[in-house]
This record gives structure tokens, sequence and C-alpha cells, in this order.
């Protein structure tokens, strides 16, 4: 899942809990896979270095990656 | 036709009307010089054009002299376009400006003009074909010069608020006469090989001249036809080009582009949080209801003093136990007198008594009583049971 997908299915577990119509188990279940994405969410938040690429057109006219260093 | 006698004020309208239903006066281009330049404390601009044989009152409004780039000063030679009226007041017509720019770019001018009435006659700039910029977009690709400030802005930017996103720089040149076709050629080549989920395009301040690629109709046509969402990035602030008509999204400057094209994670963070007390808070919210329901069973009796209800039981079962052993000892007691009853019938048809007179029993080796002489043969063992004891014989 992707940072999207997760903040949105983390915004439904908690509206789900927040309705109280799941028996304890089930709430349980929920419980644990929202603090699983909270740590996901967080670790993807969490990420330092990004990715920047130089997209060149190959000779076969499919894109090329090189590193991209014009950053200083 | 009757001679008839005008008010002034009427033939100042009349005039008025002549002129305002013109179309070359409703939108006018003209190229001359400035004279007698003044800006009034209202904000408004009043002034004089002239050429080598005549002059034209001009008046620009507050709302238009803000778009102003440069500060016009007497002497300078310009390009106006505008719509000429009269000023009943004065019975003086004059020129209403709503833009001024320095003539020599005064062509670039005019083309700008022209091509962005073009475009927005077929509807490039139309609201209905703006697409949505996604909210986390995955990959970013920069159509801009490497070499430039844009790139450096965009890509600091980006960092700082969304270091997630992978950047595609795509580079070109963003001036020159290549520029215009690079441009458009990298827009094409992204979505021909989707190689970004959002397009940033632009270029960082220069002058009129320098930023004249993303005024060019390739560019603009690339811009509408990208499949890939678009944000325009050209100039500062009070460049507006082309291209920031056609592109989905147009951006103030390079690191203004950037900010909208990603969250903010710190804020991000902050939503995550509150989702997190959010869901935990339900969770230990739900976990006291549950631990309040429990206290009140333990209220009750049977949990708070089962000694007590294993008393209660015990009360009973003595009861129960009472009324059962009293029940038996009825039955025994009727059964002891039955059983003494029978017992001395039993005794009285007793064959021991018939014994104890004298008589004997017969009996073969299994104890079976012999009544005739065909149950026995000679040399058989027998038994002879008297009152008191048994004697073996043998028979004849």
């Amino acid at each position: 899942m992707n940072f999207e997908q997760s903040l949105k299915r983390l915004d439904e577990i908690v509206t789900q809990l927040e309705r109280g119509d799941a028996p304890l188990d089930e709430s349980l279940a929920l419980f644990e896979e929202g603090t699983a994405l909270i740590k996901s969410c967080g670790k993807m938040l969490d990420t330092v270095e990004q990715k920047v690429v130089m997209l060149r057109k190959g000779e076969n006219g499919e894109p090329e990656e090189s590193p991209f260093e014009g950053v200083e | 036709m009757e001679k008839r006698i005008f008010s002034v004020s009427e033939i100042n309208n009349y005039i008025k009307n002549l002129l305002d239903s013109d179309v070359l006066l409703d939108g006018v281009f003209i190229r001359g010089e400035l004279s007698n330049y003044k800006v009034y404390p209202s904000g408004h601009h009043y002034f004089t054009m002239k050429d080598a044989d005549g002059a034209i009152r001009c008046v620009m409004f507050k709302s238009s002299a803000n778009r102003l780039r440069f500060r016009p000063e007497s002497g300078m030679k310009v390009i106006v376009f505008g719509r000429v009226t009269v000023y009943p007041r004065d019975g003086a017509y004059q020129l209403y400006v709503n833009e001024l720019q320095l003539d020599g770019v005064g062509d670039l001018y005019i083309a700008f003009e022209q091509l962005k009435a073009k475009l927005e006659a077929e509807g490039l700039f139309d609201s209905r074909h703006k697409k949505s910029i996604p909210e986390y977009p995955d990959t970013i690709a920069v159509v801009t010069s490497p070499a430039g400030a844009a790139v450096r802005d965009i890509i600091r930017v980006l960092g700082r608020r969304w270091p997630m996103s992978k950047i595609v720089l795509l580079p070109v040149r963003v001036q020159g006469s290549e520029a215009p076709g690079e441009i458009a050629a990298a827009l094409d080549y992204a979505n021909r090989y989707k190689v970004a989920d959002l397009i940033i395009t632009g270029r960082g301040g220069g002058s009129i001249e320098d930023l004249w690629a993303f005024n060019d109709e390739f560019v603009a046509r690339a811009i509408f036809a990208s499949e890939i969402p678009v944000i325009s990035a050209v100039g500062h602030e009070p460049d507006v080009t082309i291209a920031d008509f056609v592109a989905d999204l147009r951006a103030a400057t390079p690191s203004n582009a950037a900010e909208l094209a990603v969250p903010d994670r710190y804020e991000l963070w902050d939503m995550l949080h509150a989702l997190e007390a959010r869901l935990f808070g339900n969770l230990s919210s739900r976990l006291s209801l549950y631990r309040h329901r429990l206290e009140a069973y333990s209220e009750k009796r049977v949990l708070k003093d089962p000694v007590n209800l294993i008393a209660d039981r015990k009360v009973a079962l003595d009861s129960i136990q009472e009324r059962l052993t009293g029940a038996m000892r009825a039955s025994v007691a009727e059964f002891r007198r039955e059983y003494v009853e029978r017992a001395a019938k039993l005794d009285a048809m007793s064959p021991l008594k018939v014994l104890a007179r004298g008589y004997a029993i017969a009996e073969n080796e299994s104890g079976r009583v012999i009544r005739s002489k065909n149950d026995v043969k000679s040399g058989d063992k027998i038994r002879i049971r008297v009152q008191k004891d048994t004697i073996g014989c043998t028979v004849d």
C-alpha cells in the first residue's frame, strides 16, 4: 500500500472504531491494523533521501535514467 | 429634418455613444512617446502620448497600473492597449489604458495577445479541461534546464516537504530558438512513456524575451495535450505566460510549484498523530466501558461473595439430605418388618425343619434330590442329608 491508500484505510479504521458497533475482538484486530498502518505511514514520512534522476532518451527511444548531480 | 437645439451634455453624450459603438476604438494598440506623466494620490496614472504630429490624453486606472512591471516616465517609447472614449465633463476624448509595455518588446507583446486570444477562443484555457493534481504524487517529472535556478529550487522544496516522491528531470533548454521545440518534445515524451504522475515545467525569472519559450504555441499545445497534469512555473509572480493559462495549475514561481505539487510531510505527521490519538482514545474508552460493565457485574452478590452463595446452597442441600435420610429410615423399618414376617413364613416351610424331625434327603453328587430308583444306578456316590450332617454312601 502506498501512503495515500494507507492513510485512507487508517481513516476508515478510526471511523469504524468510533462508530463502536464492532465486537471487541474485531475492534482489537482493527486497532492492531491501525497501529501497523501508523507505523508504516510514519516510516514513509521519515524518508530522508529523495531520489532524483535525469531522464534521457536512450538509443532505442526508451527512457534511460542517470544520476543527477546538478544540485549543490 | 428640423434643426433642434441640444444641450452641451447631450451633444457630448451623443459623441460618446458614437465612439463607444466603434469596434476599432474599443480595443486598440497605440505606439507613441510618454509625456507629462503623473501619478495621482488616488493611484490613477494620467499622461499624454504623442508622436511628431499629434497627442492624445490618457488615463490608466489604479487596477491596471498595479500590474505594471516598471515605472513609466515621460520620454519613454511605449505601446499601450486600451479603448478610446469621451470624458463628457471636459468634452474631450481620451484613451483608457489597460496595458502599457515598453516599445521594442512591442511586437512580442502583440504576438502574446494574439496567441492568447486565439487559444482562448479554441477553449484551451477552459477550466473544464483542467486535470486535478494528484494529492500524493509518486513520481514528478520536471521539464526545465538542468543548470538553472528553477531546478535547484524545485528539488530543494520537494526534498523538504515530500522526499518520498521520485524526481525525474527531463533536461531541456528554456531559452533561445530551440527551447520551445525541446520543451514540447519533452512533454510529449513524458506522456508517451508515462514517466510520472505529475509534471512541473518552467524556469526562473528573466526578461520577457528570456521567458518567451513559454509563450510559444507548440509548448501551449503540448501542455494542453498532456494526459499527465501539468503545473507551470515561469519566472516571478507578475510574469504571466501562455503556458500559465493552459496549464492545469499555475504556480507563481518554481518554488511555489513544488509547494503546490506535494503535501507538507510535517502537516501529515500532525494528521497521523491526530489519527493515532483517535485510535488509541477509542480503544481505551472502549476498554474502560468494558471495565465499568465488569465492575457492575462484580457488584452482584454472586461474584462479590461466593462463600455466601455456597452457604445458601449448603443449607438447601442439608435440608434435602435430611428429608432423604428420614424417608430412607422409614422405608428401611418397613422393609425390616416385612422381612421378619416373611422369614418366619419361610422358616415354617424350610426343609431343615423336616430334617429336624428325623427325615433325610438323598442327593446325587451334583446336589440333585433323588426321588426314585431310576435317578441312580449301582456304584453311584450319593449323599444323605440329615439334620446336622451329610453322610456319603454308595448305591449297591
